[in-house]
């Protein structure tokens, strides 16, 4: 009991954050035509490729010498990078059509 | 005070990041500023990144090795990922979009990984934090065996592969992957050796979770593995204490959650229903109605004076048109038949093809101007008027058993009612089912003609005769 209220109290910023960012995300995209659901879910995609940062932080505190982190976390950041720059490039060919068809 | 100043500039910068993935979402959902709004996202996950490679630690020497990794892995991954997005076809986008989608599970899951042989080497080790990078792996995990499952499916290299039982064998595995995750949690248990056994289960979990699932129920999934992997990224950025994380993650979860739920109710599913994995199987109206008669062929140059004479035609486009690669096509016809008076718009069905908007992408790409496409309700209110409808490549999307047949799969989901114009042309290559693997009455409608064909080819012989009338 005494543990899991002091994690609660320990992390109760980030609760507060999640629970505001849950109904924030739930308010941003609540007005989405469909014409505009591929290209939201693709940036949205992109947009949780910021797991990257975990890895980065990964390599930056490993031990030069620890290879199994090293190595773990070359390929975390290698396909984070995958994530953030494919899921950002393809919805913008994807945007970029949409302006071509408005003029 | 050197260290104090560099943190403070990397949580400015996760704020500003935080603030350009809300905007940049926000943005999303409007034609005009979609796509600023999706390259300040793009800034905003640069910014981000940098800030944390060169504030986030003091940078030494002796890390050398670790620096020139993480450049190596960023440029591996932009070389890699710029080549591989710029050269996918738009038809084939929505896979591309689920590859991605698994490359950021496969990341949180690996972060996991490395963060549990951390916390083993520690010598205080927190629960709660284990509780964070095991729910990390798992949804990571899940969200990337799942999406590479959808990546081939909608590739074409998999077909769809319903094993007997295989929703029991779901859920089991789901308790299991629970069961043991809540065991090492409580008890406290480091060993790898489990872990990796929950790994193999959540991969397992996956893979047959995506399995079973037909193609017109394939938005539903992305979007609800896109919502997993910002689960993941949520999940991460609670076990580093970092708000860019933490909001990126949430926001992605939540949206895609949202969006995931307006998708099913568009096609009167439950999520439950999807979780489980029970879609198209359907075995319950296998035995309805048996033979409904013959459908009617219509020959091209029919075909054509029908187009050519009519006021209104309504085009129905689905996931033939895509595969096809029939957009310019199609479009040529609309210019040629506008040169014949022939007014002519696009039904479009909220989840034609294999993803939300596929059709609005796949339309746009051909430059078919913006007002021509009509959203369901709109295409049905005209569909008295129209005087022939033309569905290309849809199947599920135009069937009448959706009202008709209370045993059908597809009961209750809105459809294009196009049995209400006066005459239906349907395109299509036989007399196959649909992806939801259902039979379509609507074939053997009166008001029905079949012309069968690839449907590229088959436009482009309409075109022929109509230019020749």
């Amino acid at each position: 009991m005494e543990e899991i209220l002091s994690l609660f109290y320990e992390n109760r910023e980030f609760i507060f954050l999640i629970i505001v960012s849950v109904f924030l995300g739930i308010e941003v995209i609540s007005n989405v035509p469909a014409v505009l659901h591929t290209p939201l879910m693709s940036g949205a995609n992109a947009i949780h490729g910021v797991v990257i940062i975990g890895s980065i932080i990964i390599m930056l505190q490993a031990d030069p010498t620890n290879y199994y982190a090293l190595i773990l976390g070359f390929i975390a950041v290698v396909l984070g990078t995958l994530n953030v720059v494919g899921g950002f490039v393809v919805t913008n060919r994807m945007l970029e059509m949409f302006k071509k068809k408005s003029k | 005070m050197t260290e104090l100043l560099g943190l403070s500039i990397l949580e400015l910068c996760y704020i500003v990041a935080s603030i350009t993935f809300i905007l940049g979402l926000k943005m999303l959902s409007s034609p005009d500023k979609a796509r600023k709004g999706n390259l300040i996202a793009g800034y905003g996950m640069g910014l981000a990144i940098f800030a944390t490679i060169f504030f986030k630690e003091e940078l030494t020497p002796d890390k050398w090795l670790n620096y020139s990794l993480i450049l190596g892995g960023l440029i591996v991954g932009t070389v890699i990922g710029t080549r591989m997005a710029l050269k996918v076809k738009m038809t084939a986008m929505p896979q591309m979009v689920s590859f991605f989608n698994g490359m950021g599970g496969a990341c949180a899951a690996v972060i996991s990984l490395v963060e549990f042989d951390h916390l083993r080497h520690n010598s205080n080790p927190e629960t709660g934090m284990l509780t964070v990078i095991l729910l990390g792996l798992i949804i990571g995990s899940v969200s990337f065996s799942g999406s590479m499952i959808a990546y081939g499916k909608l590739e074409g290299k998999i077909n769809d592969k319903a094993l007997p039982g295989g929703q029991i064998i779901n859920i089991l595995l789901l308790l299991a992957l629970f069961g043991l995750a809540i065991w090492m949690s409580f008890t406290g248990n480091l060993s790898p050796t489990l872990l990796y056994i929950l790994l193999g289960i959540s991969l397992l979990y996956g893979v047959l979770f995506v399995m079973p699932i037909g193609g017109a129920d394939m938005p539903v999934v992305i979007s609800l593995l896109n919502s997993f992997t910002g689960m993941a990224a949520a999940f991460g950025g609670f076990l580093y204490g970092n708000q860019a994380m933490l909001t990126g993650g949430i926001l992605v979860g939540s949206a895609g959650t949202i969006l995931t739920v307006l998708m099913c109710t568009a096609m009167n599913r439950s999520l439950t229903n999807v979780i489980i994995g029970s879609f198209g199987g359907g075995s319950s109206s296998s035995e309805k109605s048996g033979e409904q008669g013959t459908a009617k062929e219509i020959s091209v140059t029919d075909a054509a004076i029908l187009l050519a004479y009519a006021n209104k035609v309504s085009v129905v486009p689905g996931y033939g048109l895509a595969v096809a690669q029939a957009q310019h096509t199609i479009h040529n016809l609309e210019k040629i038949l506008e040169e014949k008076g022939v007014v002519m718009n696009y039904a479009i069905h909220p989840v034609a093809g294999r993803m939300p908007g596929h059709m609005n992408v796949l339309l746009a790409e051909a430059d078919v101007p913006y007002p021509k496409l009509l959203e369901m309700e709109d295409a049905n209110e005209d569909m008295s008027s129209t005087d022939v409808v033309l569905v290309i490549g849809a199947n599920d999307v135009v069937n009448p058993a959706a009202e008709t047949d209370a045993g059908s799969p597809i009961y209750g989901m809105p459809v294009i009612k196009v049995w209400n114009a006066k005459n239906i042309i349907v395109l299509k290559r036989s007399m196959g089912k649909g992806y939801a693997g259902i039979e379509n009455e609507l074939f053997f409608h009166d008001k029905n003609r079949m012309l069968f064909g690839d449907a590229k080819d088959s436009l482009e012989k309409l075109i022929a005769e109509v230019k020749n009338l």
